[in-house]
């Protein structure tokens, strides 16, 4: 009882406060907090899932359209939460380390990027962009050419072992975006690193902004990701995929297709991406291999790992917190920095005026993935939300096995 | 097509395939000892490897203001230099392992890989960070001597430099002593029994956490000198430009037969030929469809075919268990 009426008032408080200091960033991470609470807290199924409607599908457009970097804030941690998601399929459940990730984003990205803006003309010789209704369709194509990919990926290298594996899907990743940086020769598919704009939207129902429509479009996106997730795991391939994970000669004995399974797993984790990368490329209108390079792969790892890998809630969590620290803390940090800096601030004896120019806290993510890939490796392996299963079995450790000599 | 210009590049292009060979080598180095007796890829080696660079690139500057680096004979300088960046990489790579490898050495195999991404990223952002503060500039570049520049004109389309002399001789001590010190003495003796089994060497006596930060040491040594190496002859460097040469390197030592001193060595050469003849024939024969931009291309899929056809590599052994 008394953790419902915390619920209740935390999620009430949250938006008060909100409304109230609009432009906060701290304030905005404690609506954020706020709804993890709703989430972990001993309340009825009927008033947890209500709570959370409230917040997501009425309070969060409501804060959207008094700040609308709030709004683009969620659509992001939206997107990023589908990545984490699927890669939480390839290395949470099937223990598959894919560090190329990023690319069948790209796939996906590109796929509806090319048809969707004139750029098409280049290639084909005329009749595009599409009509903006063929963007539904692409947000299929989209899946089935990423899953496609990672079926493609997937039998050549499915004989190798984990760490071998993880070099081989990093090289990939880096082909891709090479691929796609040096692709407007000699056919210009992908316009090079000037990338491609404009991008085709939507056409919208009863006039929706489109900053409201990605918001909802993504989040009706990451709910089938998550039913689709919550049903895999409990199913057959899930099984399989985690006997897989734990000892792949053991899951071969007891009868698991091996090479089906890692070619489900990828496909699977391949689709969401793909899925995703179309609406990421409709919601930017303007694409360019920058935004698939190697860091973005190792930032949505670095999410899959902080919430617990084979976790559902933990990867969306993961996603959050990376998210916003990128998007909001760092970025608060270099402007607030900024501010003292212009302000001539002096502390301890030291001007802050006088500090290079270079050192800008925004550009640090990667200091901020390294680390919580670290720390989390020594401290917490099994992440913030463990899955139930990795939880026992990480609290336990196996010894070594031993070496039997040939 | 043009074959008189294919003939004629041809031993320019022979030449910085085996400068870049090389460079790979010593770089592979660190990470086949490592996999020799942890069976576990440093993936933060391509940053000890450019931590190198930086120590290298601060000492010649630092000398350059003090005005000294006009008045030292330049090979004590170069000595020097090469000396500081060993030391740098190897204290740096040793602490890593005791900080983030070493706690999970009894976890799943995934575990400390992800451990080392992690230091890897870390590293690139510290350096990049401390630089910022110490210069306002992250892209360094490396102060030349006059002689590094100087050119010997062998035939008309064939110069060297002293810098590429310089480099392949610094390699070919290196890749000698490290030869020497792995076969003929007591210590290689140590480091090849822990590769062969840690629990047979400690039974004999052996402290195997020593050899292990040792292996460490003279991995991230040879890589910290190569750094410096690489900002002799390529002079640009920043603390990103460490990650494509690792993983080049690390698809070098795959090539050789991973774990494989010797093989570390030949697949640096065979790699970085192969990329030298792919960087400057293809947009040759492909008549400029397909350019040097796709020579990292080629090198993963000289890796991936490799790890298909060949998971040993081209000498083989050492890997135990199937890759």
């Amino acid at each position: 009882m008394i953790h419902a009426v915390a619920a209740v008032a935390a999620v009430a408080l949250s938006v008060t406060m909100v409304a109230v200091f609009p432009r906060s960033i701290l304030v905005f991470l404690t609506f954020q907090g706020s709804m993890l609470f709703v989430y972990v807290a001993r309340i009825p199924a009927w008033l947890r899932a209500g709570l959370l409607a409230l917040a997501l599908l009425v309070l969060m457009p409501l804060i959207g359209y008094f700040n609308g970097y709030y709004l683009e804030v969620a659509t992001q941690v939206g997107i990023f939460a589908a990545l984490a998601l699927g890669l939480n399929i390839v290395v949470g459940l099937a223990g598959l380390l894919d560090l190329g990730y990023v690319a069948f984003f790209a796939v996906g990205a590109y796929s509806w990027a090319i048809f969707g803006s004139p750029h098409a003309n280049l290639i084909f010789g005329g009749g595009f962009p599409l009509a903006p209704g063929w963007f539904y369709v692409f947000l299929f194509v989209g899946l089935a050419v990423a899953a496609l990919t990672g079926v493609l990926l997937g039998l050549p290298v499915l004989r190798l072992r984990g760490d071998y594996l993880a070099i081989v899907t990093l090289g990939f990743g880096e082909v891709i975006r090479v691929l796609a940086n040096n692709l407007d020769k000699p056919v210009n598919f992908t316009n090079g690193p000037k990338g491609i704009t404009p991008i085709g939207r939507p056409p919208l129902p009863f006039g929706i902004p489109y900053s409201e429509a990605f918001y909802f479009l993504v989040l009706l996106i990451v709910v089938v990701i998550i039913v689709v997730n919550r049903r895999l795991e409990d199913s057959h391939i899930g099984r399989a995929w985690e006997a897989m994970r734990e000892d792949e000669l053991a899951a071969q004995a007891m009868g698991v297709p091996l090479v089906r399974a890692k070619l489900q797993a990828f496909a699977c984790g391949a689709s969401f991406a793909g899925v995703m990368g179309v609406v990421f490329s409709a919601k930017q209108i303007f694409i360019n291999p920058e935004s698939f390079t190697f860091l973005e792969s190792i930032g949505v790892l670095a999410m899959v790992i902080l919430g617990g890998m084979g976790s559902i809630p933990g990867a969306v969590v993961g996603a959050t917190v990376v998210t916003v620290l990128n998007l909001q803390v760092l970025k608060g940090f270099s402007l607030w920095l900024n501010e003292l800096k212009n302000a001539g601030v002096t502390v301890l004896g030291y001007s802050l005026a006088n500090l290079p120019t270079q050192l800008e806290p925004a550009k640090y993510e990667r200091m901020v993935f390294g680390i919580i890939l670290v720390v989390m490796m020594i401290f917490r392996p099994q992440g913030i939300f463990p899955a139930r299963r990795r939880q026992r079995e990480l609290a336990h450790p196996h010894p070594p096995p031993t070496e039997v000599g040939p | 097509m043009d074959y008189q210009l294919l003939i004629a590049i041809f031993p320019q292009v022979l030449l910085d395939g085996v400068l870049l060979g090389f460079m790979y080598a010593l770089i592979a180095l660190g990470y086949t000892m490592v996999y020799g007796v942890l069976e576990f890829i440093n993936f933060a080696h391509s940053e000890i490897f450019i931590f190198g660079a930086f120590v290298g690139a601060e000492i010649l500057l630092s000398l350059q203001s003090a005005g000294w680096l006009a008045r030292l004979p330049w090979p004590v300088v170069l000595v020097l230099v090469i000396l500081a960046g060993m030391l740098a990489s190897g204290l740096l790579a040793v602490t890593v392992e005791r900080v983030a490898y070493r706690p999970l050495r009894a976890a799943p195999r995934l575990i400390p890989l992800i451990s080392a991404i992690g230091v890897s990223f870390f590293l690139q952002d510290i350096i990049r960070l401390f630089e910022s503060i110490w210069r306002n500039a992250f892209n360094l570049v490396y102060p030349t001597m006059e002689v590094m520049n100087h050119r010997f004109e062998l035939t008309s389309t064939l110069d060297v430099s002293v810098r590429s002399l310089v480099v392949i001789v610094a390699a070919l001590l290196m890749l000698w002593g490290l030869h020497a010190l792995v076969n003929r003495t007591k210590i290689g003796t140590a480091i090849r029994a822990v590769a062969e089994d840690q629990a047979a060497a400690s039974l004999m006596g052996i402290n195997v956490n020593r050899i292990i930060s040792l292996t460490f040491l003279i991995g991230g040594a040879m890589g910290g000198a190569a750094g410096v190496l690489f900002g002799v002859q390529y002079s640009l460097i920043n603390p990103y430009t460490g990650f494509i040469p690792g993983l080049k390197a690390f698809t070098a030592a795959v090539l050789g037969g991973i774990g494989n001193i010797p093989g570390a060595m030949l697949g640096g050469l065979v790699l970085g030929l192969l990329e030298a003849f792919a960087a400057s024939y293809m947009s040759l024969l492909t008549g400029g469809a397909f350019g040097a931009e796709y020579k990292d291309i080629f090198a993963f899929s000289v890796l991936i075919l490799i790890l298909i056809f060949r998971p040993k590599g081209l000498l083989g052994e050492v890997v135990r268990g199937r890759a």
